[in-house]
């Protein structure tokens, strides 16, 4: 039916593993769930008013990376202590596992539009018109916070 | 990874689009659909969606089940398709739709007494919002007939005010959104031949011999 949205149980089923995704690796598995909820919650509120021909993938990971956002303001406002870059850096060059842990650390701290970029590409697989609407700037820019983001991230995590 | 130049991205791009080992494993596709089902369990608990469904267990097989706010709106037997059903309630209700069981539960129980014989009238709230104004002026009749009784296809359209109608009653009976609860087995033809039936004339005669009615012999 493609001239009406899919019933909402089926646009969760089909989204929510993308969503999980891009929540636990934005987030971490330990928020992950508050944010899961209040994303769909968002959704099925707003989910009525949606145009049928709307991009549903873009438009939920737009709202879970919103979610993300609050979540990460949160966490620093509550000041935790940030990861240690010399232990992330001894980390990163023992094992490829703990290279990989010491490469979320790393996007967790990214600035973040640069973190919203990352993710935005690479875990939920937006075009960068999407992530730029997701972020509120141009496509432009949304490129240049992607590649300084990744720039970032080639200096913690050497590939 | 056989090139490592310090200005290549790949690596670490491979490791973000695969990410933490539980995100992307079997492990993490349940983690996801646990924290679906946790999700509508609150929908559902918090009256969030417009339309809650269900399957029912009966002698027929799973029956799909729908309510809103106001009640039972649809009821359909296993032979149809559970998206087609559920795309023309988004179309003509809403599309905030979820799969909860809970919300469905007094469906689920007055049916139960239903088929096993402890229950001769349903005490569910409906909701009449999928069914036109003909068809509500057939279907009303139709509610009215009691248990163990019958009514003819002309005597229904009579009593739903048009009298030449028993064709057109039969349509209205035919696309019943809520068989069973609003009982259009119960009307026959003139003669007594069962007529038709959505759910097959098998299971018509079936619920009129649970209800003790007169049945034609087969």
């Amino acid at each position: 039916m493609s001239d009406a949205l899919p019933p909402f149980q089926r646009f969760l089923d089909a989204q929510r593993d993308a969503v999980w995704r891009f929540l636990v690796r934005s987030v971490g598995a330990a928020e992950a769930e508050d944010c899961f909820q209040e994303t769909f919650i968002a959704a099925l509120r707003a989910y009525p008013r949606l145009r049928a021909d709307s991009n549903l993938r873009a438009w939920v990971l737009t709202i879970a990376h919103r979610k993300a956002l609050d979540a990460h303001r949160a966490r620093a406002r509550r000041a935790v202590p940030v990861a240690d870059i010399d232990a992330a850096d001894a980390r990163a060059e023992s094992n490829p596992a703990a290279r990989d842990e010491a490469l979320w650390d790393a996007v967790s701290e990214l600035p973040a539009r640069q973190r919203s970029a990352v993710t935005l590409r690479y875990i939920a697989d937006l075009p960068h018109r999407d992530i730029a609407a997701a972020i509120g700037c141009s496509e432009e820019a949304a490129r240049r916070s992607l590649s300084e983001g990744l720039a970032k991230l080639r200096k913690v995590v050497p590939a | 990874m056989t090139d490592n130049s310090p200005t290549d991205s790949s690596a670490i791009v491979e490791v973000l689009r695969l990410g933490p080992a539980c995100a992307h494993d079997g492990a993490g596709a349940s983690a996801a659909a646990q924290a679906a089902r946790r999700l509508v369990d609150r929908v559902a608990a918090e009256g969030l969606a417009d339309v809650s469904y269900a399957t029912v267990e009966s002698p027929f097989g799973s029956l799909f089940a729908a309510t809103t706010k106001r009640g039972l709106v649809r009821l359909a037997f296993p032979e149809e398709s559970t998206d087609s059903v559920l795309e023309r309630i988004a179309r003509r209700l809403s599309p905030r739709i979820v799969e909860a069981a809970a919300p469905l539960d007094p469906v689920r129980r007055e049916l139960e007494d239903y088929f096993t014989g402890r229950r001769r009238t349903f005490d569910l709230s409906l909701d009449w919002s999928l069914i036109g104004p003909f068809g509500r002026r057939v279907l009303g009749v139709t509610s009215e007939i009691p248990y163990g009784g019958v009514l003819s296809y002309a005597e229904v359209a009579a009593e739903a005010g048009s009298p030449r109608g028993s064709r057109a009653a039969g349509n209205a009976l035919g696309s019943n959104p809520i068989p069973i609860v609003i009982p259009c087995h119960r009307v026959l033809r003139s003669g007594g031949a069962l007529g038709g039936y959505g759910g097959g004339l098998e299971r018509k005669r079936w619920l009129l011999e649970l209800e003790g009615a007169p049945t034609p012999r087969r």
